[in-house]
């Protein structure tokens, strides 16, 4: 199968940018270098390409208990224009997917999921789907542009209507025009910072790319396009899971420490809450920790984390961090080496290199700041 | 071609350069496609001083933000210098893979064991070659 393009894959080629196959998606996985990608999206801005997301259009009578049965988060109590976080289960406790739900009313939803999970959850939303709910996949007219950093809504309000100012954190306008275009815009992010996720026709995304890339290139406003290598440190510094790496059809949202997002209390009974509640009852066996290497060598997925030579866990994802200046890697350990201060070892190319267990996330930006977090 | 690839070195198609310095050692470090291929390196581990390699044995690890590659003596040798410098700022790597980035220094024997040897030319249809294979 062909990878496909996204609506900016020309922009990608003229910016240099080096292509790779995403999910079955052609997207940059860098540009100039990842290190300064994720220095400029912690200190100004940066612009990222995610048109390979999936979106499913949940709608009818029935699609507020349609989604309060598929996901664990409760969703009953979302307003319009509110977004929640969630995992989709399995019965077995096993995680299908986690996505954003966007509630346009009560009877209209969007959800928002991996590009690697699109068809697998429609399939698995198609199953369950009663006849009062419509499910449509949106994926592939929709185009999606992140907008992260602290300079983001300078940029955004160079060219949007000024009520964007007014988002508060997982809560979007549906309809927003953004450079003359029509786009929902939310404010949320896989990054850590603040910023504004734009959803637009595929046939009209350029010309939204292109007034961003203006705006963010004016005024000392340093926006940079940043890829997927960059993205991968930003969530992952911000201490927040990838499918396919924190979670999985094995590995639930328990384990991977979201049990936030799993409410056993609300009134319809989700998939999965059986198990999970067993999990839950009888003890996990792992534990989603944080990493900071002692030693020089970087802890990569799949490595095995040791104390006194005995296996204790594995690591489901590692880089080198710029913002930490510091090798740091999620793991999933044995709840008793889970406590922050824990030294243990992470066993790389043979050899056992010394760490320490912090809490989590690595990375948490100052919530106060005015317009621009650093001047000049 | 946008990688630069010195007069008066020699390549193997595992990326390493190596100079020949007239005192029976050799010089070897890692080219610029590699650097480039690696993108932004910060670690580097380097082989003890007097460390006996074969040709074809690993001789070092290089860490990038993306990926980790073992670099491979090109010769026969002992380890007699290795560039200490790295450790501290293995960016060096990406920034002068040719000069202060190179990595280490090899005391050789006369007519010793040697990896293929590519000259400038035929190096430069080598990573061509590579190129047009990453792309189908």
């Amino acid at each position: 199968m062909t990878a496909r393009k996204t609506p900016f894959y020309t922009w990608h080629l003229d910016l240099k940018g080096k292509m790779v196959d995403f999910a079955g998606w052609v997207l940059p996985v860098q540009y100039d270098g990842i290190v300064e990608e994720v220095r400029r999206v912690r200190e100004s801005a940066g612009i990222f390409d995610v048109s390979h997301m999936g979106e499913i259009l949940v709608e009818g009578k029935g699609a507020a208990g349609f989604l309060q049965k598929m996901l664990t988060n409760d969703v009953a109590g979302l307003k319009e224009g509110q977004i929640k976080y969630s995992p989709v289960c399995y019965p077995d406790g096993g995680t299908v997917d986690d996505i954003l739900v966007y509630c346009f009313h009560g009877e209209k939803y969007l959800l928002v999921v991996n590009a690697v999970n699109t068809e697998k959850d429609f399939a698995w939303l198609g199953k369950h789907c009663p006849d009062d709910v419509t499910l449509r996949d949106l994926s592939k007219e929709t185009a999606q542009i992140a907008l992260q950093g602290p300079n983001s809504l300078e940029i955004m309000l160079a060219l949007a209507e000024k009520r964007v100012a007014s988002l508060r954190y997982y809560h979007f306008l549906p309809e927003v025009a953004v450079a003359g275009i029509r786009c929902l815009v939310s404010r949320t992010g896989y990054t850590g910072e603040d910023g504004f996720e734009i959803y637009c026709s595929w046939q009209e995304a350029k010309e939204v790319w292109g007034e961003l890339w203006s705006a963010g290139r004016e005024n000392g406003l340093g926006l940079v396009p940043a890829g997927l290598g960059a993205r991968d440190i930003l969530r992952l510094e911000a201490g927040m899971p990838l499918y396919g790496h924190e979670l999985s059809e094995k590995i639930s949202p328990l384990y991977a420490g979201l049990g936030r997002y799993v409410s056993f209390d609300k009134s319809i009974d989700f998939i999965g809450r059986e198990a999970l509640l067993k999990q839950k009852e009888e003890g996990l066996r792992f534990k989603l920790c944080g990493l900071v290497m002692a030693e020089r060598g970087i802890a990569r997925e799949g490595y095995t984390v040791r104390s006194g030579g005995a296996d204790i866990g594995w690591v489901s994802s590692g880089s080198w961090s710029p913002t930490l200046d510091a090798a740091v890697a999620l793991a999933f350990l044995s709840p008793g080496y889970a406590a922050a201060g824990t030294r243990v070892e992470v066993v790389i190319r043979g050899r056992e290199y010394g760490a320490e267990v912090v809490k989590l996330p690595f990375y948490r930006r100052e919530k106060q700041w005015n317009g621009r977090y650093r001047k000049g | 071609m946008e990688w630069q690839i010195p007069e008066g070195l020699k390549f193997t198609r595992r990326h390493e350069w190596i100079r020949e310095e007239g005192d029976n050692t050799v010089r070897v470090g890692v080219t610029d496609y590699a650097q480039d291929k690696l993108g932004s390196i910060v670690f580097v581990e380097l082989p003890e001083i007097g460390r006996k390699l074969r040709a074809g044995q690993s001789m070092a690890v290089i860490e990038s933000v993306k990926a980790v590659a073992d670099t491979y003596s090109p010769v026969d040798g002992t380890v007699v210098e290795v560039n200490e410098a790295l450790p501290d700022q293995p960016e060096l790597l990406n920034q002068d893979p040719y000069g202060e980035g190179w990595m280490v220094r090899l005391q050789t024997a006369e007519g010793c064991e040697k990896v293929e040897l590519l000259d400038p030319g035929a190096y430069a249809g080598w990573i061509r070659q590579q190129e047009e294979e990453g792309e189908q």
